[in-house]
Formats: structure tokens, C-alpha cells, sequence
């Protein structure tokens, strides 16, 4: 295992899904997702939204979820992180893939990111499972 | 005629706009009006991500001008978007949209801009252009998503 420089996490979604994301992952991991910061892009346009998201990234290592990425939302996260080896984007944010970053954060890049994708796809299931 | 819908938005190809109107409409391709994008590599690549299976063709709005009968004819269905409505106007100078319909799909609060629907604040610079856009012929609305209720440029200019 690598440890790197613990990540910061940025949410980036419509609406009130970051805020609801964040507090869902606060009330179950406590103060461990102090490291989880909301982002909602109502009422701002896409220069805003942008400038929002560089002023709480800074210089941090970090990973910034979106719920779509086709949106503004994914726009401002991909031109955010573009150019930047200390910055990656992930879409498609879901609960699961929260716990596992506030809990796997030092990791590097290399061993986080295929670790949140997996866990928010192998969240996603039917049940009964229907083929 | 197979530009299914003329509209300005400054976030361009977003989450209203490919499933929104995108469900409905069913794009073959989404043609970005703008000159600064036409001369951004990088930045048409980020928009090309979020277009799904559509084509997407980014131009300057002189090149547009020149393309719009071939959109017109073409048998793929074709979303027409600027960011702003000085492009717009731009594009239609001459009465080239006349008879067509421009949506007014969201352009957001900042200096010198008037609320006019929460998701609609226009300088009075852009509210001129519309007036003289509509003078040309053009039905002019504001409708965020195709379910919402269209409001016309009167309405909206009364208010």
C-alpha cells in the first residue's frame, strides 16, 4: 500500500444531491467526512461553478465527484482537473463510493480510484436478481 | 426541416439539454454555435463527452450562417445551440431563422443582468437583441425542459 498525502473530496452535483451525499456519508463515518465538501451547481453558471470548485480544491490532492457527467457539473470538475496529476475526476457519485474514499483517502491515486469505481458499481444490484 | 430546436443556453451540451430535450427530440447531432469554442481543442473534447452517441459539431457563427440549409435538409435530426444571445442574433441577422422558433433554455444572474425566470437573466443589451430578433419573424420563448410551461418574449419582457 502507498500512502500519499490524505485526499480531499469534492462533490459536485445538482441540486441538493452533494449537501444530501455528504450528510448521508457524515451521519455514518461521523467526523471522518470532514474530509467531503458539497458543491450544488443551481443558480450559478458555468464560470462560476468553475471558480467555486477551484477555491475549494486550492492545492489539495483531490478527487472530485460528480453525479453526471454529462452536465455542468461534470464540465466544471473536467476543466477543474484538466492539466493536473493532483486532481481526478470520478462520475457517477453514489453512497457506497463515498464511504470507501473517506476511509481509503492516503491512498495514491494509482490504488484509490479503480477501488472507488469498483465500489460504487458493486453497489448496484437488483434484488431479486433479474437477468 | 430537421433543426428540431434553436436554443440558447450558456452551458451548452448539459443534463437538460441531452436528456431533457434530448429524450424527446432525439439529436443525430448537436451543432455548438460559437467562436471562441470553434478555436478550443480541448474544450469541444470535454463537450464531446457528455453528448452521448450524437455527432457534435462545434463552428463560428459565420460558418454557421453558411451551413444552416444543409442542417435544414438533412434528414438527421440536428439541436442548434449558442450560450448567448448576441450569438444568436448574430446568426439570424438578414432573417436567416425566420418562421423558426428560439428557446430561451438559461443563462444565469450576474452584473448588470435582470431575473426575469429563475433561470433567465438578461442584460438589456440581450433583451434589445430579442426584440429585434422576434421583429424578424422569430417566435421567441423561455422554456428550461419540454414539459415546463413556454413562456413567450412579451410575457417575459412585460413581467
Amino acid at each position: 500500500m502507498n500512502e500519499a498525502e490524505p485526499a480531499l473530496g469534492v462533490v459536485v452535483g445538482h441540486g441538493a444531491l452533494a449537501q444530501g451525499l455528504v450528510d448521508a456519508t457524515r451521519r455514518i463515518t461521523g467526523g471522518m467526512a470532514e474530509c467531503l465538501a458539497p458543491l450544488s451547481n443551481d443558480g450559478k453558471n458555468p464560470e462560476q461553478l468553475k471558480a467555486e470548485l477551484e477555491g475549494i480544491v486550492g492545492d489539495s490532492r483531490s478527487v472530485v465527484f460528480v453525479d453526471l457527467q454529462a452536465g455542468s457539473c461534470g464540465m466544471a470538475a473536467l476543466a477543474c482537473c484538466r492539466d493536473s496529476l493532483r486532481r481526478v475526476v470520478v462520475t457517477g457519485v453514489n453512497l457506497p463510493m463515498l464511504l470507501d474514499f473517506v476511509f481509503n483517502r492516503r491512498l495514491s491515486f494509482e490504488e484509490l480510484v479503480p477501488r472507488l469505481l469498483e465500489s460504487g458499481r458493486a453497489s448496484i444490484a437488483a434484488v431479486p436478481a433479474i437477468e | 426541416m430537421s433543426i428540431v430546436l434553436f436554443r440558447i443556453d450558456e452551458r451548452l451540451i448539459h443534463g437538460q439539454v441531452v436528456i431533457g430535450w434530448g429524450y424527446q427530440l432525439r439529436p443525430d447531432r448537436y451543432a455548438v454555435v460559437d467562436d471562441d469554442l470553434a478555436a478550443s481543442q480541448w474544450e469541444q473534447d470535454l463537450y464531446r463527452l457528455g453528448a452521448g452517441t450524437a455527432e457534435v459539431v462545434f463552428t463560428t457563427t459565420e460558418d454557421a450562417r453558411e451551413r444552416l440549409s444543409e442542417w435544414r435538409d438533412d434528414a438527421r435530426r440536428t439541436i442548434l445551440l449558442t450560450r448567448d444571445v448576441a450569438t444568436m442574433s448574430r446568426l439570424a441577422a438578414g432573417g436567416t431563422l425566420s418562421g423558426e422558433s428560439v428557446n430561451l433554455g438559461g443563462i444565469h444572474h450576474g452584473p448588470g443582468r435582470r431575473e426575469l425566470l429563475t433561470y433567465l437573466h438578461l442584460t438589456a443589451e440581450d433583451e434589445e437583441h430579442l426584440v429585434n430578433l422576434a421583429a424578424t419573424g422569430v417566435d421567441v420563448g423561455a422554456r428550461d425542459l419540454p414539459d415546463a410551461h413556454r413562456v413567450p418574449l412579451k410575457t417575459l419582457l412585460e413581467g
